[in-house]
C-alpha cells in the first residue's frame, strides 16, 4: 500500500519536471509554426494557422541549411579525431602504470576545466597563423581542446570494467596488439565507444563561443548564424524559432540511439 | 590497483599528447606571452613585468565580476544538486517509462547553448513569451532586461531547466548499480524511507555525486552563451560573469595584455579548485 502510494507521488513529481523541461520546448516549436503577425499580434497557446513556412525559407536558403551542413561536418570530424587519438591513450591508462601517468591524466583533465574565453583569442591568432582559419578542420581540432581529455576520461572507465585476463588470453593465443585492440577490446567496450562519442558529439555540437571566433563564411556554424540573424532583422521570430527547433533535431536523434547506455555513460562508466 | 609499470605505454599517448599541446599548450603561450608584455601597437612589444596582473587583480570590475561568479555558481549548486538527487529517486526504475523518461530529460543538454539562450529569451518575453505572460497576468512585474533581480532569476531558473537532468542521470546511474540485496536487507531491518536513503542510497551515490560537484562547478564558473544570448550581461552589469567580461575584454576592445593576465588569473582559480574536488575524489575512491 505504501509503495504504491509511493510510486504515485513519483509519478506526480516527475510529471511536474517533466512538464518543466518541456513547456519551454514546446513554446519554441508553437512560435516556429506561427507568422510574425501571429506572434506579435495575438498571444494563443497554440497557432491559430499553422504554417511551414518558416520551416520553407531555411531549407531553402543556402545561407541558412549550410550553417547546419557545417555544423555536421566538424562534429563528425572532431568525434572521429578525439576517439581515433583516445582510445589507445585510454587503454594505456587503464591497463599500465608509466612514468608521470598521474600527473598527465590530471593535465588532460585540465583542459577540460579550461574556459572557452581564455583559448578564443589564441586559437584565432594561431589558426590565423596556420591558414586554417574558417575551415572546417579549425573548429574540429578546436573542439579537441575539451572532447579529447573527456572521451579519454569516459573510455578509460568503461576499459577498467573488462577484466585484464582477457587481453592476457589473447597475448598467449599469439594475438599481436593492434589485431587484438582491433578485433577482440573494441567490441567488448563498443558501449563505452558510442557513449564517448555521443558525448563528444554533443559537446562539439552545443559549443559556440569556439565554433563562431574561427570561422566568417565558409564554416560558418548554425548557432552562429542564428545569433547574426537576430542582431540584423532582430523581429524575425518565426525564422529563429525553427532554427532553434531544427538545432534541436539531431541531438534528439542521436539520444534515441544511445538511450540504454545513457544513464551509465552519464556517469562516465565509473558506477 | 596492481596494474604493471610499462613505459612503453607512453606511445599509445602519444597522440593524444601530440594534438593537445597543439590545441591547448601552444595557445597558453600565446596567453601567457601577452600577459607579461606591453605594445603600442605595429606589433611592438616590450616587457611589462606583473604590471597587467596587478591591474587586473586591483580593477574593482574584475572584483565585482568574480564576486557575482561564485554567487552564481554556489546558487546553481545548491539548487541542482539536491534537486538531482530529488529527481533521480523519483525515476522510473525499469521499462517503457524508463527509456522516455530518460531520452525526455537529456534533451536539453543536447540544445545548442545560443538556442538555450533564445528558448528562455523568448520564453520570459512580457508580450510574446508564456512564462512573461503569465506573470504579467498575475500582476507580478517581471522584467528580466531592466530589472537585476528578474535577471538573475531568470538566468538561475535557465541554467537548472539546463542542467539539473545531468545531476539527475549521473545519481540515477549510481542507484541503479545498487544490488536488491541491499533494499531486502534494509526491508527486514525495517528500515526508515530516510535511512534507506542516508546509509545506502547516498553512500552509493557519493562517487557519481563527486563527478556531478565538479562538471556543474567548472561549467556554471565558465559560463558564457546562455546569459549573453539573454540578457548581454546586463541590466548594467548585474549579470556579467567572468567569461562575458573576459569577452568583452579580450575580442571586443583587443587589450590583450590585460585580457591574458586576466584569463590566466581566472584559469588558476578553476584549476584550483577543481585539483581540490578531483583530490578529494580519487582519496574517497581509494578508500572504497
Amino acid at each position: 500500500m505504501t509503495t504504491a502510494r509511493a510510486s504515485r507521488g513519483s509519478a506526480v513529481v516527475m510529471t511536474l519536471y517533466l512538464l518543466f523541461l518541456l513547456v519551454p520546448i514546446y513554446w519554441l516549436v508553437n512560435m516556429s509554426l506561427k507568422t510574425n503577425a501571429e506572434i506579435t499580434g495575438t498571444f494563443s497557446l497554440w497557432p491559430l494557422n499553422p504554417t511551414l513556412n518558416n520551416y520553407r525559407i531555411i531549407l531553402t536558403d543556402p545561407s541558412w541549411y549550410m550553417g547546419y551542413v557545417n555544423s555536421l561536418i566538424y562534429v563528425v570530424l572532431n568525434t572521429a579525431l578525439s576517439l581515433a587519438v583516445a582510445l589507445p591513450a585510454a587503454y594505456a591508462f587503464s591497463r599500465y602504470r608509466f612514468l608521470g601517468d598521474k600527473h598527465l591524466f590530471f593535465w588532460l583533465l585540465t583542459n577540460r576545466m579550461a574556459p572557452p574565453a581564455v583559448f578564443a583569442l589564441p586559437f584565432f591568432q594561431l589558426y590565423s597563423a596556420v591558414g586554417l582559419f574558417d575551415t572546417h578542420i579549425a573548429v574540429a581540432l578546436a573542439h579537441c581542446l575539451f572532447n579529447v581529455p573527456l572521451a579519454v576520461w569516459i573510455l578509460e572507465g568503461f576499459m577498467s570494467g573488462v577484466p585484464r585476463e582477457i587481453d592476457e588470453t589473447a597475448y598467449i593465443d599469439g594475438y599481436s596488439f593492434p589485431r587484438f585492440f582491433t578485433r577482440i577490446f573494441m567490441p567488448l567496450i563498443a558501449s563505452g565507444i558510442g557513449v564517448a562519442a555521443f558525448f563528444c558529439f554533443m559537446f562539439s555540437w552545443v559549443e559556440l563561443l569556439l565554433s563562431r571566433t574561427l570561422t566568417s563564411v565558409n564554416a560558418k556554424p548554425i548557432a552562429a548564424t542564428m545569433t547574426r540573424t537576430v542582431s540584423a532583422s532582430g523581429l524575425d521570430w518565426g525564422v529563429l524559432a525553427a532554427a532553434g527547433v531544427l538545432t534541436i533535431l539531431p541531438g534528439a536523434l542521436v539520444i534515441w540511439f544511445v538511450r540504454n547506455y545513457i544513464a551509465k555513460g552519464f556517469a562516465l562508466g565509473r558506477v | 590497483m596492481d596494474k604493471p609499470v610499462n613505459n612503453r605505454a607512453w606511445f599509445l599517448v602519444l597522440p593524444v599528447l601530440v594534438l593537445v599541446a597543439f590545441s591547448a599548450v601552444i595557445p597558453l603561450m600565446t596567453v601567457v606571452n601577452y600577459s607579461v608584455q606591453d605594445t603600442f601597437g605595429n606589433n611592438q612589444f616590450f616587457w611589462n613585468g606583473l604590471g597587467w596582473f596587478q591591474e587586473v587583480l586591483e580593477s574593482d570590475r574584475i572584483r565585482a565580476a568574480l564576486g557575482r561568479q561564485l554567487l552564481f555558481s554556489a546558487i546553481i549548486l545548491a539548487i541542482e544538486i539536491p534537486l538531482g538527487i530529488f529527481i533521480a529517486l523519483n525515476m522510473p526504475k525499469r521499462g517503457f517509462w524508463a527509456s522516455l523518461v530518460l531520452v525526455l530529460m537529456a534533451l536539453p543538454l543536447l540544445i545548442p547553448w545560443n538556442v538555450v539562450g533564445t528558448i528562455w529569451q523568448v520564453f520570459g518575453r512580457v508580450d510574446i513569451g508564456l512564462l512573461g505572460h503569465t506573470l504579467a497576468m498575475l500582476g507580478i512585474d517581471y522584467n528580466y532586461v531592466n530589472d537585476p533581480w528578474d535577471a538573475w532569476a531568470t538566468i538561475i531558473v535557465m541554467d537548472v531547466w539546463h542542467w539539473t537532468s545531468l545531476v539527475a542521470l549521473l545519481c540515477y546511474a549510481g542507484l541503479q548499480s545498487i544490488p536488491d540485496a541491499y533494499y531486502q536487507a534494509a526491508r527486514i531491518d525495517q528500515a526508515s524511507r530516510w535511512g534507506v536513503f542516508r546509509y545506502i542510497e547516498l553512500p552509493k551515490m557519493q562517487g557519481v555525486l563527486l563527478i556531478a560537484v565538479l562538471l556543474r562547478f567548472m561549467d556554471s564558473f565558465m559560463i558564457y552563451t546562455e546569459p549573453f544570448v539573454v540578457t548581454g550581461g546586463g541590466p548594467g552589469n548585474a549579470t556579467t560573469f567572468l567569461s562575458i567580461d573576459l569577452v568583452k575584454m579580450a575580442i571586443g576592445q583587443f587589450d590583450l595584455g590585460p585580457a591574458a593576465a586576466f584569463s590566466l588569473i581566472y584559469f588558476l582559480v578553476i584549476l584550483l579548485i577543481s585539483w581540490v574536488f578531483y583530490t578529494v575524489m580519487t582519496v574517497q575512491r581509494d578508500r572504497t
